[in-house]
């Protein structure tokens, strides 16, 4: 056999006391495309950064046609003709197709725009690409601008190709022709490294799969010799026991119930497309997927931060038996309708809390329309600043510290409890673990459990699979902003729902 | 080779984050400042004029109080009014930019005001009993500078236009209204500019020309630290200018917070502006304001937009521009004197907030290689 295009030997890189790559070996050759699987936050990106100079590895080698390279730059990266195409572009909105592609090179002789768009117009036709050299990069569709960064690094003359996340933002007739034009380049000799949680896309287009989980490398299979199965149990693991405890819903009852929501993006693209779901008093549903797969916007939909194309948003009123479609009111409107709903967004910081306020600003966030007058009654919020610092073990010098000073987990305390104190009908928490230690997340577990068992309907975003196996009653699972299951938390296994994150199209693979 | 290891040195100077200070300690530290800004002045000012370092002062302090013990409070009183015009124009800024609006509009808001008092005096003075003549002006003024502040909110709210671009072309569009008013209504007709209003000024209180406006600039102090700091409003504006998420996500109305705030904004700049018109001035011209309006902008950050800070600030920047002029009268220096004092001043007084917030710790000198 020839020898690797790019190897690497046992690379390992930390963040702090994050390991976010350790001991991964990697080896792509020549006219193959390798994919690489992984959940989120199982270190592809920070891999491929180290491939194209963007990070420095720690420990490890990374040998390039057999022989040992350093890259410590981008530009390293170019002289070994390693080219990267980044999930969020780089490119000059105002200059057009053609200047972008030759900015920032140091070419012999003068600079010649005209020779530049042959060359590229050659490129174009060699591989199958459709792009005019003149057109500017702020009239173009997304899947144009990508066209534009892959000329680029083959312009630049890259013959290992990197591309993370490339079908996230195609439609999936863009996605077909990008996989054509890959496999015309693989034909041609080079090697493509392509980052996806895709799995459809993993089996119809790679030659070979490697995956990693939690930072470390799991292993490398042909795609031929593999199936579906075997790629979700080596991307999620085994299970793992957490013993978070786990009580029976008790007389669950429709509280919220989704019908057939679509939302769109500025961009015009389906992020929720006729999702369904019915969540009951007295129970956990988890929703699992993929980061950026929709999640996001359905909690919004629900609280009234962002609007929805159609379908409606049921709330059955506990207190009235009344029925309220909520969709697209604003959220004071929503509180208006009584509706007594608790949300615990992913940005704590930039949407659930301000920073630099203190605890008891914070908590008067909720509550500071109330009281006559045109003024504030900061008792009421001062107390509970106390009762929660009290109850939660909130560890800060004082109520009126600023948010922004408190550890992670803290301030997520504190966000968790002010949300609670709302006595909530519905609470909805949005990766309420991330960045939190072992002691503060099972904090966060009990709080979430016990607001259940008072009987609230509590809905967990959640992305560590183990965990929402432990807590949730029901798992609703979302691929590419489409429900694609809901199973039994209890029966349910890490495989089916790593399965179903991976589905999307129906799985069907159209060729 | 890149990869080499490279040695770590301790730098010299280590900078950190501090706590926060004890307010005593603080204070201390920026009333060092100012004095060690006026000695830097002082320094300047001998070399510049060849004078007495000591002369110096004791000129400044006459050209901004007037001469001790002369019986005269002439120039005391106008201390005190340009103090409080400053200061007006400063606290009508401050809600604007906790929301983190760049409201750069308050010399055309002020000016339009102005204009709107002027023209409510001239027009409707002799024929409208004084009292509703009064009340007119105030409503006149306060009403165009509100528009001049609603104009660049709407379209920030709306489209998100820059207001920082807008509300300084808006300075534009009143400077030239109030151009071709004072030509068109020229008084004493003919001489392109408006000299004198004979109608609608406003009442002199205690014998003291400039008494109203002192009086109406400390209420409005007393008005905006409460407003800023106890009402709903004030709590709406801070949370928008920290984060529009959090305030779209507990609710608020972020478009109406936006465009009630620069309304209030725009109409203490109309209110200042009838004070300069209808209370001082009584006539209109395009250098009404004189540029008030910018340094205002100076003075509510130099008062990191708390309203008992910003009344010390504007009192500084008085002082030291009519000190400084007084020096560079008596000294035949040329008017950037005035601008040299002023910037030396602010240069230490903002500098010293870095000491304020960051230690500076010196590396060891046994840890020299």
């Amino acid at each position: 056999m020839a020898t690797a295009a790019i190897e690497l030997k046992n690379i390992t890189k930390t963040f702090g006391s994050v390991v976010a790559n350790k001991n991964v070996c990697l080896t792509a050759n020549r006219g193959e495309i390798l994919s690489i699987l992984g959940e989120n936050g199982s270190g592809k990106t920070t891999l491929m950064n180290m491939i194209s100079g963007i990070y420095f590895p720690d420990e490890g080698q990374i040998f390039i046609d057999g022989k040992e390279a350093v890259i410590a730059s981008p530009k390293d990266a170019f002289d070994y003709k390693i080219g990267m195409i980044h999930q969020h572009f780089k490119l000059v909105n105002v200059f057009s197709a053609a200047e972008n592609i030759v900015l920032g090179l140091e070419e012999e002789g003068r600079y010649d725009i005209k020779a530049a768009s042959a060359r590229i117009t050659a490129i174009c036709q060699q591989y199958g690409f459709e792009l005019d050299p003149k057109k500017k990069i702020y009239t173009m569709s997304v899947s144009e601008k990508q066209t534009v960064e892959i000329i680029k690094v083959l312009y630049r003359g890259a013959d290992i190709l990197i591309l993370d996340e490339p079908t996230a933002v195609l439609t999936p007739q863009e996605t077909q022709r990008l996989f054509a034009v890959l496999r015309r380049m693989r034909d041609d000799g080079k090697s493509i490294i392509i980052i996806t949680h895709k799995m459809h896309e993993v089996l119809s287009l790679s030659d070979r799969v490697a995956v990693l989980r939690k930072g470390e490398y799991v292993g490398t299979v042909k795609t031929a010799e593999t199936s579906e199965a075997e790629l979700t149990e080596m991307m999620v693991g085994k299970k793992i026991s957490l013993n978070i405890h786990r009580s029976e819903p008790k007389d669950p009852k429709a509280r919220l119930e989704v019908h057939h929501i679509d939302c769109s993006n500025r961009e015009g693209a389906l992020v929720l497309d006729d999702v369904s779901f019915t969540a009951y008093s007295g129970e956990i549903l988890g929703i699992a997927g993929i980061a950026g797969s929709g999640q996001r916007e359905l909690l919004e939909v629900i609280a009234g931060l962002q609007k929805s194309d159609s379908g409606a948003v049921l709330y059955h009123n506990p207190k009235t038996d009344n029925v309220d479609n909520l969709q697209n009111k604003t959220p004071l409107q929503i509180r208006e309708l009584g509706v007594r709903l608790s949300f615990v967004p992913e940005d704590r910081l930039g949407m659930g809390l301000v920073g630099n306020m203190d605890i008891v600003d914070n908590m008067m966030l909720r509550s500071y329309r109330k009281g006559k007058g045109a003024f504030l009654e900061r008792k009421a919020p001062k107390d509970l600043a106390e009762h929660i610092i009290e109850e939660l073990e909130v560890v800060t010098p004082g109520a009126t510290t600023p948010v922004r000073r408190l550890s992670g987990g803290n301030v997520q305390k504190v966000l968790v409890g002010r949300e609670i104190a709302a006595s909530p009908t519905v609470l909805m928490a949005a990766y309420p673990v991330r960045g939190l230690d072992i002691n503060s997340s099972y904090t966060i577990y009990n709080l979430l459990n016990q607001q259940k068992e008072k009987g609230v309907a509590v809905i967990f975003v959640g992305e560590d699979l183990d965990v929402l196996l432990e807590l949730c009653d029901r798992i609703l699972v979302i691929g590419s902003g489409k429900v694609t299951g809901i199973v039994d938390g209890r029966t349910a296994t890490k495989e089916q729902v790593g399965l179903l994150m991976t589905k999307t199209e129906g799985g069907e693979v159209h060729e | 080779m890149s990869n080499a290891v490279k040695k770590h040195h301790e730098p010299l100077i280590h900078i950190t984050k501090r706590d926060d200070m004890i307010w005593w300690k603080a204070w201390l530290i920026r009333l060092a400042a100012v004095l060690l800004g006026l000695l830097v002045v002082g320094v300047i000012s001998v070399l510049l004029t060849k004078g007495n370092f000591f002369e110096t002062y004791s000129i400044m302090l006459r050209g901004a109080f007037g001469r001790l013990g002369s019986g005269s409070t002439r120039l005391l009183w106008k201390f005190l009014l340009e103090t409080a015009l400053l200061l007006c124009l400063s606290l009508a800024l401050t809600p604007a930019f906790k929301m983190k609006f760049w409201n750069c509009g308050a010399e055309g808001q002020a000016l339009i005001g102005g204009l709107a008092a002027a023209i409510v005096m001239m027009k409707l003075g002799d024929k409208l009993p004084y009292w509703v003549v009064i009340l007119l002006i105030f409503a006149a003024g306060i009403l165009a500078g509100a528009v001049w502040g609603i104009v660049p909110a709407l379209f920030k709210a709306q489209y998100k236009t820059n207001e920082t671009l807008f509300t300084l072309m808006m300075n534009y569009i009143a400077m030239q209204l109030v151009a071709y008013y004072a030509y068109v209504n020229a008084v004493p007709a003919g001489s392109g500019q408006i000299q004198s209003i004979a109608n609608g000024h406003l009442p002199v209180i205690g014998g003291q020309p400039y008494l109203l406006t002192i009086l109406l600039a400390l209420i409005l102090t007393g008005v905006m630290l409460v407003y800023l700091k106890y009402s709903k409003h004030g709590y709406e504006i801070s949370v928008v200018g920290e984060s529009q998420n959090t305030a779209r996500y507990i609710g608020i109305n972020v478009k109406k917070v936006i465009i009630r705030t620069m309304m209030i904004s725009g109409a203490l700049c109309g209110l200042a502006g009838c004070l300069m018109v209808a209370g001082i001035d009584h006539s209109v011209n395009p250098d009404t304001v004189g540029g008030l309006g910018f340094t205002a902008i100076m003075v509510a950050w130099l008062g990191q937009l708390n309203p008992l800070i910003i009344v010390l600030m504007s009192g500084l920047i008085v002082f030291l521009e009519s000190g400084a002029a007084k020096v560079a009268d008596t000294f035949y220096l040329n008017g950037s004197y005035a601008d040299i004092v002023a910037g030396i001043v602010i240069l230490f007084v903002v500098g010293c907030e870095f000491f304020i917030r960051y230690s500076i710790k010196f590396r060891h000198k046994e840890g020299k290689a």
